[in-house]
């Protein structure tokens, strides 16, 4: 079974989003996600000040046996991107939940997440 | 799921943890923990393989040797009771029909390994040919399982379950023996560039088999590991792979393989006119391998661009390899621009192809 913890929200396409007390928000891939991609080799993120919207492209991961899109859960501006990745993509298989986060969002209204699945619809629709 | 084929080990892998997938009709684990420390174990100390899909054939009778001499593209004359020749067989056309070993164990008694998605092809191209020779084919894919063990400890593991004197078995050489009391035929083999053992066991024996390397294995640092990591280690030896380096329209030579080849050998073997005619005139295209020093994949079917950005080839195989943490593989390029600098387009990223004569990493493998 996966792991789908609930102080966060997540999008079908099995991003996860954290909201932060600073007004910023926290993405990266649930833990099924990166199971069901295997050995992750590569994460390919946006530059710092990138500016997204929702449901928008963001990435890609890519694992032994295929490269996914990754998309942005809500609308924000990058403001960090997690370095530990360039050299230890794996890290998205340990610790999908916090070492292996992509990026950091100055969002444009944190409302906006309300819109994503709760942690008991997310774990619902992996069944 | 339901209607693919089964081996001997099949709930063994499933109660290890395995994530089984469809693999030429097979359920076979391609995992049980994670690919890349799959293979980092087999490079590290040894990895424990089902191979029981393999199709294996007894090729029987006084015409047996000149058959396969005929058959295949390597030279029989080479073997001897206890030894292994690796060859294609291809067709008229200097093509592949499959890459096989082929196994001496007397003068008219001859012992193929087929690649488990081309068994029906093979089966009904071997016994089409065979018709002309006093030769009898039989097909015993389902009566063996097959087990490898693979990597620098696998000598130890092995000679640990067996009395046979393995220092005394050279590569490419095989004995009968048991092996943790189980009837086998060891063979020197592999498909990993690492030292290692094939073990034909009857099928029934394998469960018994595979639990006796595992516990013998386990203190050597054995793991079980996967058709991924089979994958990524033979493409890091720089080992074809049916379908992808060689095929029906690509040939040994076109694939580098031309020590495979024996033209002159004294007997007209299928394909030899063809292969001859690519040998004189050269070949269209060739197989080369690769890296990239990025650890983006470059997968298969990618276009490869010359110099002027023209689509110069395409890529058969790629992988990371965890030894190297970078991308590499193999691509079928234009002989003329394999002088040029070559190049891939990954995601709008170009990415330089550094042409490497395999294999990628320093094999330890006897000889």
């Amino acid at each position: 079974m996966s792991n789908v913890p609930a102080d966060r929200r997540y999008a079908k396409s099995h991003e996860w989003l954290k909201l932060e007390s600073d007004g910023t928000a926290t993405v990266g891939i649930s833990d099924y996600a990166q199971n069901s991609l295997g050995d992750i080799t590569y994460v390919q993120v946006p530059k710092v000040g990138a500016v997204l919207k929702a449901g928008e492209t963001f990435g890609v991961v890519e694992s032994v046996k295929a490269a996914s899109d990754l998309y942005a859960p809500v609308a924000g501006t990058v403001v960090a991107v997690n370095p530990v990745l360039e050299r230890a993509p794996e890290t998205v298989n340990s610790a999908p939940y916090d070492g292996g986060w992509m990026l950091k969002l100055k969002v444009v209204d944190p409302a906006d997440a309300a819109a994503l699945l709760d942690a008991d619809a997310y774990a619902k629709q992996l069944d | 799921m339901s209607e693919l084929k089964r081996t001997p080990l099949r709930d063994f892998h499933a109660a290890h943890g395995a994530r089984l997938v469809d693999f030429a009709g097979w359920e076979m684990p391609v995992q049980y923990r994670s690919i890349l420390e799959e293979h980092k174990a087999v490079r590290r100390a040894a990895g424990l393989f089902d191979v029981s899909h393999m199709g294996e054939v007894d090729v029987r009778g006084p015409g047996a040797a000149k058959f396969l001499n005929h058959l295949v593209t390597n030279d029989l004359a080479k073997l001897f009771p206890g030894r292994v020749l690796y060859s294609p067989m291809c067709y008229p056309s200097g093509g592949v029909v499959d890459d096989l070993l082929v196994y001496m164990w007397g003068a008219e008694n001859f012992f193929l390994v087929i690649n488990a998605g081309n068994i029906a092809k093979d089966l009904a191209w071997i016994r089409e040919q065979a018709k002309t020779f006093d030769v009898a084919i039989t097909d015993h894919s389902d009566d063996f399982g097959l087990l490898a063990v693979q990597g620098p400890h696998a000598a130890e593991i092995v000679q640990s379950l067996t009395t046979a004197d393995l220092a005394s078995v050279k590569y490419y050489h095989f004995v009968e023996a048991p092996v943790g009391g189980i009837h086998c035929c060891i063979s020197r083999t592999g498909y990993t560039g690492e030292d290692g053992f094939e073990l034909f066991v009857n099928a029934g024996d394998t469960v018994a088999l595979a639990n006796a390397l595992l516990a013998a294995g386990g203190p050597h640092g054995l793991e079980l590991a996967g058709l991924g990591a089979r994958d990524s280690l033979r493409l890091e030896a720089g080992y074809p792979l049916y379908g992808h380096e060689i095929t029906q329209d690509i040939s040994p030579l076109t694939a580098g393989l031309g020590w495979t080849v024996k033209l002159d050998k004294g007997a007209d073997f299928i394909g030899r006119a063809a292969l001859l005619a690519e040998k004189q005139n050269g070949a269209a295209n060739k197989v080369v391998f690769f890296k990239t020093g990025d650890r983006r994949i470059v997968r298969a079917e990618t276009p490869v661009l010359g110099s002027d950005g023209a689509v110069v080839g395409r890529v058969l195989s790629g992988t990371l390899s965890p030894i190297l943490n970078e991308a590499i593989g193999s691509a079928l390029v234009a002989t003329p621009a394999i002088a040029q600098p070559l190049a891939v387009d990954i995601r709008g990223t170009k990415l330089n192809l550094l042409l490497v004569k395999p294999p990628f990493v320093a094999l330890k493998k006897t000889s």
